[in-house]
């Protein structure tokens, strides 16, 4: 277990300076994600253009793995279209959750610097809190924050 | 905040196996087989004595010598291994009674440790005498188990849920405490020592205001008892509740003391074998005290574990193990204090051995991953105490907790542990 596996270069420098951090006013979908197990809060904030992510952003507090995983969840998204979004979910999760994951690396991009998370079962919801909030806010979100606990 | 400027500098580290005294906490760290192990290639350095303790080897060896040789349903049987079974089960029993100080066996109650002793006393004894409009009265320093049981009591009746405001060290405000108890008040439930932020709580002081006005006091001493002479009848409480595994016992397994006079007007809150005289479809009469509240097989090898854990803690004795805990807090407080951007949650002037703390910058729960890899076990967030965390407006702490068989080099460990999680992050 190597924690450098965790708090690789990329996590370390999202997390010191998340890109994408702040409110969207006015959003077409938002939603408020909240792990009460550790205290992280996330907000995700969309722009749509029609099927396609215009912009996204975020805001709140949490641990470096949270905060780092929705920076680069909002550089990730951007441009994409909703389908493209929950099929870079789905890839997200696996990556996260499967020992055997076959990372498609050249897809996922900086998202992959997250892998090294599935070594660390406590922390996978901090990474995947961001994923869960920004579905909520696509499936219409609902008025009650969504829950990782 | 300025750490920088006000922050202590660092002695220089105490010598690797202090002793204090005439304690000799190698030999007693040999008493407790899980310490001597590696996590992730370092020696472990447990300091989450405040979620849970360790056991000595003599805890575990009553356990296994009990089922071993002596397991048999107890109170039922006329066989030999039932009476073996009664007599270690009720000789328990006698034991937690002489290290509380209670009168009486028959204020003994076993139960599943701190929290079903709470339930047991918000359902028994609370609900059936709780009107619209009557108060119940905690602290903003509780742990969640002396929090939710009123409040349900308090969804059940009608009745409302007050509490006393703590200060910014950490402190159960008394001047307001005053204010707030008054006719309406139909119970005083205090946690003794606060498990997120070490506070030790003048329960003296309160359990006399409560007296005079003939209001009922339960104390959570789950924090307290292990760590410090508790005397019931000095206090003159009328409910004190601790866990066994806090205190080197077994996990299921607590005590719920109660004044006879009280127990004895309270109805059972469970019902089946064990806690009835005799049953008949038209009438059940219920057992004596205190089995009228110990409904079914009991834990058995809990109670015979827990008298272990208590021969273990007087063989070290209570004041002992109070003065070594002392220094314990008082070097990792001024070890932590010199770290620049780490501030100390509660700083109360009498604390446990607990120290509850975040740093600059940094989760929380980050702390507490980094601090494993170097094989320091911390707890990380709200500690069950979420409305504590809301008041200092932070979603969660590190804490530290120590035991008498910690070290201050453990503690050298974690703050070394502290300055890699700096580096790690950047
Ligand atoms: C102050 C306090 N009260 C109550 C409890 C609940 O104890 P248990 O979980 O053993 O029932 C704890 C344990 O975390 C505690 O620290």
């Amino acid at each position: 277990m190597d924690l450098k596996d965790l708090y690789r270069d990329v996590i370390v420098d999202h997390n010191r300076n998340p890109r994408n951090f702040g409110a969207l006013h006015p959003a077409d979908a938002q939603a408020d994600g909240h792990n009460p197990l550790c205290g992280d809060r996330l907000t995700v904030y969309v722009k749509l253009d029609g099927d396609r992510i215009a912009d996204a952003k975020f805001d709140g507090a949490g641990c470096a793995i949270s905060v780092a995983s929705a920076s680069l969840l909002t550089e990730a998204i951007k441009g994409k279209s909703r389908t493209a979004v929950k099929e870079l979910f789905n890839q997200v999760h696996a990556l996260l959750t499967q020992q055997d994951a076959q990372a498609d690396t050249a897809r996922l991009g900086k998202l992959a610097a997250l892998s090294g998370v599935r070594e660390f079962p406590a922390r996978v919801k901090c990474a995947s809190l961001c994923w869960h909030t920004l579905n909520a806010a696509l499936d219409n979100a609902p008025a009650a924050p969504v829950s990782t606990e | 905040m300025n750490a920088q400027s006000t922050a202590p500098t660092r002695t220089a580290t105490r010598a690797a196996t202090a002793s204090v005294g005439d304690f000799d906490v190698t030999a007693v760290r040999r008493d407790f087989p899980i310490l001597a192990q590696q996590i992730h290639g370092k020696p472990l350095a447990y300091l989450d004595n405040a979620a849970s303790s360790q056991r000595p080897q003599s805890v575990i060896d009553a356990i296994s010598h009990y089922y071993e040789h002596d397991h048999a349903n107890v109170h039922r049987g006329v066989h030999t291994l039932s009476q073996r079974a009664t007599d270690a089960y009720e000789g328990a029993r006698d034991v937690v009674r002489r290290f509380i100080h209670a009168k009486d066996t028959k204020e003994i109650i076993f139960v599943r440790g701190t929290t079903e002793a709470i339930n047991l006393v918000a359902q028994s004894f609370a609900r059936p005498q709780l009107q619209p409009g009557d108060e119940i009265l905690i602290s903003g320093l509780e742990h969640h188990a002396n929090i939710v049981p009123w409040q349900l009591v308090c969804e059940q009746t009608g009745a409302v849920l007050k509490v006393i405001p703590i200060s910014n060290a950490g402190e159960v405000d008394f001047a307001a405490f005053e204010t707030l108890i008054g006719p309406r008040t139909k119970l005083l439930a205090l946690a003794h020592v606060s498990n997120a932020l070490g506070t030790v709580v003048p329960i003296e002081k309160f359990i006399a205001v409560a007296r005079r006005l003939s209001v009922p006091v339960l104390i959570d001493g789950a924090q307290a008892v292990p760590h410090a002479k508790v005397d019931v009848q000095a206090l003159d409480c009328d409910f004190y509740c601790f866990s066994s595994h806090k205190m080197l016992g077994p996990t299921g397994m607590g005590v719920l003391y109660g004044k006879q006079s009280l127990l004895e007007r309270m109805p059972p809150w469970q019902g089946g074998g064990d806690m009835i005289l005799t049953v008949s479809f038209t009438k059940t009469t219920y057992n004596q005290l205190p089995w009228k509240f110990e409904a079914g097989t009991p834990h058995i090898s809990g109670a015979i574990g827990l008298a272990a854990a208590i021969r273990y803690l007087e063989r070290i004795g209570m004041e002992r193990i109070a003065r070594i805990e002392h220094e314990l807090l008082e070097y990792a407080t001024h070890q932590l204090s010199a770290l620049p951007g780490l501030r100390i949650i509660g700083t109360a002037p009498h604390k446990a051995a607990v120290v509850s703390f975040v740093l600059d910058g940094i989760h929380p729960h980050d702390i507490g991953t980094i601090l494993d890899t170097e094989g320091v076990a911390i707890r990380t967030g709200h500690h069950c105490a979420m409305p504590v965390m809301e008041f200092y407006r932070i979603p969660a702490t590190a804490r530290a907790s120590m035991s008498f068989y910690n070290t201050f080099e453990e503690i050298d460990r974690l703050v070394a542990a502290l300055e890699h999680t700096r580096q790690v992050l950047g």
